[in-house]
């Protein structure tokens, strides 16, 4: 069944902290070379019919993402990459 | 006449029989709110308690928000009744769009418990006017994501309108922007706090009585609203 992905970030603008603290804890298995971190949330929804990119996009807008801090794009999962997973 | 103030439970909420009691210390009567009913029983005001409605899944308030009781108290609240939502409260307030902004993860990633000093900045809300306008105050603060943000222009709005509530004195806990503990709504009946004054309301349990104040403002707003 194909599935529909949300990609939910928090907005630019918007510290993530959670990042920082990743991006801080590089150097100690040795990367010296990333400049920042923003962690976000990858959501797959299923539908019970065909795939409906306009439902998923509301449902994100409604619930999935909060849009005062956060952005979210809506896609359709690539079936080529579960290949093996 | 004695009000009725509504404490809502919903799965996962902590400080809801704390509510109900600092309710009534302060002489009113407790009434409880289940999440799954849109009922909301002839109250005259409702408090959204702290704690983890539905484990804080997905983010903090954002699966509260469509309770079945919530549908009925946002409709109420646009039509005037006080609305107090502490912590997860004040979270499932900003994820129903009744107040603006949202809570974040505290900036330091920590969960901070401490008894906190406030100031009050506003006692023109249905939950503060007992308070004296630049009051300090010592409650309990527990948060893991308190940090209040907002864009700039709402936050400018915020202050000139004189909607922030309360600020946090003695070192921000959690990063919220400008120091902001407590806002409110533009017609003052809906507050959002994130340190809990229900945690302060005697003193076998709490550090200061400092919170009883918001529990006797709603009941004087409601008795003086009805005489």
């Amino acid at each position: 069944m194909p599935r529909v992905v949300v990609d939910v970030m928090l907005k630019p603008e918007i510290l993530d902290p959670q990042g920082q603290a990743v991006a801080n804890a590089l150097p100690r298995i040795g990367v010296d070379d990333v400049a920042s971190v923003r962690i976000g949330r990858r959501i797959e929804i299923e539908f019970t019919g065909e795939p409906d990119l306009d439902r998923a996009r509301e449902i994100a807008d409604k619930l999935l993402a909060n849009p005062v801090i956060e952005d979210f794009t809506v896609t359709l999962a690539d079936d080529a990459a579960e290949v093996g997973s | 006449m004695t009000a009725r103030i509504g404490v809502v439970t919903f799965p996962g909420s902590l400080d809801d029989g704390d509510a109900a009691r600092a309710v009534r210390i302060a002489g009113g009567e407790a009434v409880r709110l289940w999440h799954g009913d849109p009922g909301l029983h002839d109250v005259d005001a409702v408090i959204l308690p702290g704690g983890f409605s539905y484990g804080d899944y997905l983010r903090c308030g954002a699966i509260a928000r469509f309770a079945p009781v919530m549908e009925s108290i946002v409709d109420a609240a646009r039509g005037g009744l006080p609305v107090l939502g502490i912590c997860n409260g004040f979270q499932i307030l900003c994820e129903a769009h009744l107040l603006p902004g949202a809570l974040t993860r505290n900036l330091h990633l920590h969960f901070r418990n401490r008894d906190q000093v406030l100031r009050i900045e506003s006692t023109d809300t249905a939950w503060t006017h007992a308070y004296g306008e630049g009051q300090e105050v010592l409650i309990p603060v527990k948060n893991g994501e308190g940090r209040y943000v907002a864009d700039t222009r709402t936050l400018d709005e915020l202050e000139a309108e004189g909607r922030v509530v309360a600020r946090y004195l003695g070192g921000n806990p959690n990063g919220s922007d400008r120091d902001i503990a407590a806002i409110t709504n533009a017609a003052g009946n809906v507050v959002g706090i994130m340190p809990h004054p229900e945690h302060a309301v005697e003193a076998l349990t709490g550090p200061s009585l400092d919170g009883l104040g918001f529990f006797t403002s709603a009941l004087k707003h409601l008795t003086g609203a009805s005489a």
